[in-house]
């Protein structure tokens, strides 16, 4: 008697095994499948494009009722097991069947994980496995507007295309920065991130779904932020766990998955696992490729060859129908590891590949995936690249062929009408005449009368080709200063393109302008994010991994690595209340020095990180804020006594100057910006070395620009004159603003002015009373929300608490 | 001396492109995760005047020491560049979603370590 087969299972991996043993071992055994979705076996995988509308159930049935009627195989859909009895040998379903096995594979496949939010079970809350999730999604589609999906990795993002397809509104909620940041790296999910937006897909990242509100149906999703989206229905992608319930139930040896050894035999020998319910090697997998292979392996072994499962490296794409995207192996660069980057803006192309001992072990691509099937296969051959390695990043056809030894060589093979700048339609033939006729030998002449690369900038290593390729010794390489190592935009450059290509993000920036690094420096990252908030106000999210540690944690860090922290002291002004306060907090936190600073007000010295929280609620509580002592942003504004009480002074100088930090505070600034306020020129407050001063005359106030103490002293230059108080916040706020639009990161004001020349401040702020107007407009939109106490959130709402706890104690 | 593998966390409580920070009876040690993802572990000192490590902004695979931007190597604990000195290297390993510190037994016992 043929020895009997039972398959728990009519999956891809279940049936994708039998077909294999089908092929091999045709007659040896008889065959039983149960499956507990009414339906015969099809392509899980090809359920996106059936949601998207761009298939049919029927394109995607793999084998149909006559295979299994041809092949004898007994098929119960529909029909759920319910236990394994392993003494007896036999299964039981929820039709109370009883079925003996001779052999019996686990072919069960994942369950999609469900979050555990309030409000989780209500109507037209789906997850997304198969063809009844799919149909209830298209149904909904029909009748309602507003779908969120819940998890940007592959099966979300499917999720969101499709329904985005049936014409919904959708939005994306992802917990993590990246989407699909299992497959991608930032760079890549940022493109992913601005295709899926330009399709009309909202996307929220770092966002966290606390409860799902509706009566029977959901109407709206809350996050935790407090936001909430409206949402009549809801999928979870989330993740899957794979369907161990019944293995753990019979006793057999479970971990995340079903434990199977290379045969994909489980701890008794007579039952086998297979698909995404089985653990290989710790290891279980999400995609059909490493399924197959278990598959192939397990028919072999039943048909009696001694045939073994070693594990698989897999590859992803997304079925997003025009995003090309591929990604493979260990990208993630730990120990000993070489990134090679190549970023193509204006194709929208980014390709990484990571190297280790002169292999390939990863690969992330995007925009164009042509060489990510070879650079797979050179990854799980585990060949060695080091022949090919300078030519590896341009492809199979350039690192293969013969025109791989001369950099210049994809220059050279491109025809003369080849266009070299997109922006203004400049061809190769255009630039080489152009410096062969007007005897061009340098990259900003090539620009000024050709305007290739004048515009967005990204063709400008192309354009440089064409010259050295044209002038050989004579090309003059560009002179002005790039940002850092890794670009050769320089800053100007930088803040220029940010506004022209609108430019919202660091990776943004990063892919636009071709950066050579990652995910740059600890130079360019902080200028960047500077660059981002004053081109975006409002919009630009802060990114604070590229703030350096001080505006990070918002206190300045010691030679001992504690912190000072310097309370806002309005225009040098404190009183009883906000003394006992900081007396109080000394005390608490046995804090050891406390001093007078430079700029008027108290620091309390040598106070460990952990702490912080603690000593700024006290100081909040006594209506204290940040000082931003550590901040490139506005610090003090010092002031002297002035008519309030100095028998000398002719204005009010403690109230102009209580009133300019009250205005200006909180604003972010390219460097440092101090002010001060004196009530007569005899100037005790040092108004004229400060980035702002100004001094009391008797028919109204001087306003100082661009002075500097520090290490290179300079007095301030006089901008202008002004009578009223009003004119004197105006001023201040145009010139701060412009400073603001214009500086440099990390060049105060007395360099910029040198740079820029003060007769064009004094040009676009004295002289020009509409531009002036424009600016202090610019200045108070930008000062919209800033003037939050970054200290608050911090004590309070534990805004990245995680910055002051250890992660762990071992000691 | 044996391995000691410790359990220090979750994967998910080290910000991309940041630092966390494990306190030990001695020297602190500075937890690095990268863009990608991929853990780092060093003592929390840097090789030119000590400054804590972890308070650095972290890019590639190096951290910018917080006190005078020197460039340390997360790999190897090596000043990059210019600069000469090297700080100590903790091994670590990540299990599922867990990180794991490697702890040499003996050096704790008799305190040598830093
Ligand atoms: C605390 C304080 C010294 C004091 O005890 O008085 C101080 C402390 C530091 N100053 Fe200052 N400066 C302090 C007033 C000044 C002043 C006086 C003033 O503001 O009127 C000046 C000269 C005025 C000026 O800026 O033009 C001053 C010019 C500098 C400079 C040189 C700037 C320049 O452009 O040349 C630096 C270095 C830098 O910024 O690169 C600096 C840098 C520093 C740093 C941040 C050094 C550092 O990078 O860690 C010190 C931080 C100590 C800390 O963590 O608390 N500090 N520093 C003063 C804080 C004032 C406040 O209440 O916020
Ligand atoms: C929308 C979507 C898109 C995908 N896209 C891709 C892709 O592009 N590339 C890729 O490689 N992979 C993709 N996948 C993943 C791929 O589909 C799965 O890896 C694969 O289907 C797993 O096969 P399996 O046989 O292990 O599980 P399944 O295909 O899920 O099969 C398991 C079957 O067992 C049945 N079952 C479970 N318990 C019982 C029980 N007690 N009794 C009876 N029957 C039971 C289930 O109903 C199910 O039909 C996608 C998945 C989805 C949902
Ligand atoms: S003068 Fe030098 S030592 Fe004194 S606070 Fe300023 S930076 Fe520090
Ligand atoms: S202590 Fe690190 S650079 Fe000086």
């Amino acid at each position: 008697m043929k020895k009997k087969l039972v398959i728990i299972g009519n999956g891809m991996a279940g049936m994708r095994a039998l077909e294999e043993l089908l092929k091999i071992a045709p007659k040896e055994y008889d065959v039983t499948v149960f499956g507990a979705e009414p339906h015969v076996n099809y392509n899980r995988i090809m359920l996106s494009p059936v949601l998207a509308g761009e298939q049919k159930f029927d394109d995607i049935v793999i084998n149909d009722q006559a295979w299994y009627d041809d092949n004898d195989i007994t098929l119960f859909s529909g029909e759920k097991i319910t236990a394994i009895n392993r003494p007896n040998k036999t299964i039981i379903s929820d039709n109370d069947r009883i079925i003996p096995y001779d052999t019996l594979w686990i072919a069960t496949g994942s369950d999609p994980f469900i979050i555990p939010v309030p409000g989780k079970e209500l109507d037209g809350v789906v997850t997304f496995r198969d063809i009844k999730d799919v149909d209830e999604m298209i149904e909904a589609s029909n009748t309602y507007e507003n779908a969120v999906v819940i998890g940007g990795g592959l099966l979300g993002l499917e999720a969101a295309y499709g329904l985005k397809q049936n014409g919904m509104n959708v939005t994306v909620i992802h917990l993590a920065d990246t989407l699909m940041e299992r497959q991608l790296d930032e760079a890549a999910g940022y493109l992913l991130k601005s295709d899926l937006e330009s399709r009309g897909i909202t996307i929220l990242t770092e966002a966290n779904t606390k409860e799902l509100i509706g009566k029977d149906r959901v109407e709206a999703i809350k996050l935790a932020d407090g936001t909430t989206i409206p949402a009549d229905l809801v999928v979870m992608a989330v993740g899957i766990r794979p369907s161990i319930s019944l293995a753990q139930k019979a006793g057999i040896d479970c971990n995340r998955g079903v434990v199977v050894n290379d045969h994909l035999q489980t701890s008794d020998p007579d039952i086998f696992a297979v698909g995404e319910c089985a653990e290989h090697r710790g290891q279980v997998y999400g995609l059909v490729s490493p399924l197959y292979e278990m598959g192939r392996a397990l028919a072999g072994f039943m048909a009696g060859y001694n045939s073994h499962y070693r594990g698989s490296v897999t590859s992803t794409k997304l079925k997003v129908t025009g995003v090309e995207l591929f990604s493979a192996g260990d990208f993630s660069g730990g120990k000993g590891t070489e990134d090679i980057v190549l970023r193509d803006a204006r194709r929208g192309v980014y390709k990484r590949l990571v190297l280790k001992d002169d292999r390939i072990i990863g690969t992330v691509l995007y925009g164009d995936v042509t060489d990510g099937p070879w650079y797979f296969q050179l990854l799980k051959d585990k060949d060695k690249i080091d022949d090919i390695r300078d030519h590896l990043i341009f492809g199979q056809s350039l690192a293969m062929g013969d025109t791989a030894v001369d950099p210049l060589a994809a220059v050279t093979a491109l025809p003369l009408e080849a266009e070299i700048c997109g922006c203004n339609g400049v061809s190769k033939g255009t630039i080489i005449s152009a410096i062969n006729e007007k005897g061009l030998t340098s990259l900003d002449k090539v620009r000024a009368h050709t305007k290739a690369s004048a515009s967005c900038g990204s063709c400008t290593h192309l354009v440089e080709q064409v010259m050295a390729l044209t002038l050989g010794d004579g090309y003059e390489a560009p002179t002005a200063t790039p940002m850092c190592g890794c670009t050769d935009h320089t800053h100007d450059d930088v803040r220029h393109l940010i506004l022209l290509n609108t430019l919202r993000e660091i990776p943004a920036v990063m892919q636009a302008l071709q950066w050579k690094t990652p995910n740059g420096c600890s130079k360019c990252r902080p200028a960047l994010n500077y660059y981002l908030i004053a081109a975006w106000p409002g919009e630009y999210k802060d990114d604070y991994q590229s703030r350096y540690i001080n505006e990070r944690v918002h206190a300045n860090i010691q030679k001992d690595g504690t912190y000072s922290v310097i309370p806002r002291m309005w225009g040098g002004l404190t009183n009883p209340a906000e003394l006992r306060a900081i007396a109080d907090v000394v005390d608490k936190f046995n804090i050891p020095t406390v001093k007078v600073t430079g700029g008027q007000r108290i620091n309390l010295l040598g106070i460990e990180k952990q702490n912080l929280p603690g000593v700024w609620a006290d100081l909040n509580a006594a209506g204290m804020v940040s000082g931003h002592a550590y901040g490139k942003s506005l610090r003090t504004v010092k002031t002297c006594v002035g008519q309030e009480w100095c028998r000398f002074g002719t204005q009010m100088s403690m109230g102009m100057g209580v009133e300019l930090e009250k205005m200006t505070w909180g604003s972010w600034t390219p460097h440092k910006f101090k002010m001060a306020v004196s009530g007569c020129p005899r100037n005790c407050a040092e108004a004229t070395i400060k980035d702002f001063g100004v001094v009391a005359v008797d028919s109204g106030w001087e306003l100082h620009v661009g002075g500097n103490g520090g290490m290179h002293v300079k007095a301030c230059d006089l901008l202008c004159k002004v009578e009223t108080d009003q004119e004197v916040k105006d001023y201040a706020a145009a010139f701060m603003q412009l400073y603001r639009e214009e500086g440099h990161y990390l060049e105060r004001t007395a360099p910029w002015v040198d740079r820029v020349g003060l007769d064009s401040i004094k040009k676009r702020i004295v002289d020009d009373p509409v531009n002036r107007k424009k600016l202090i407009e610019r200045f108070h939109i930008s000062q919209m929300g800033n003037q939050e106490d970054p200290w608050a959130e911090r004590a309070q709402d534990s805004v990245h608490a995680h910055e002051f706890k250890p992660l762990a104690d071992v000691g | 001396m044996t391995q000691n593998w410790i359990e220090i966390g979750q994967l998910d409580d080290i910000p991309y492109l940041g630092s966390r920070v494990v306190k030990t009876g001695g020297t602190d040690i500075a937890i690095f995760k990268t863009a990608t993802g991929a853990i780092f572990a060093l003592e929390d000192k840097c090789p030119h005047k000590g400054g804590p490590l972890s308070q650095g902004i972290v890019h590639g695979k190096s951290v910018s020491c917080p006190l005078h931007n020197w460039n340390i190597s997360l790999e190897n604990g090596e000043a990059l560049g210019a600069d000469k000195g090297c700080s100590h290297v903790i091994l670590t390993q990540i299990r599922g979603d867990k990180v794991y510190l490697e702890f040499p037994r003996q050096s704790k016992a008799t305190g040598t370590d830093g």
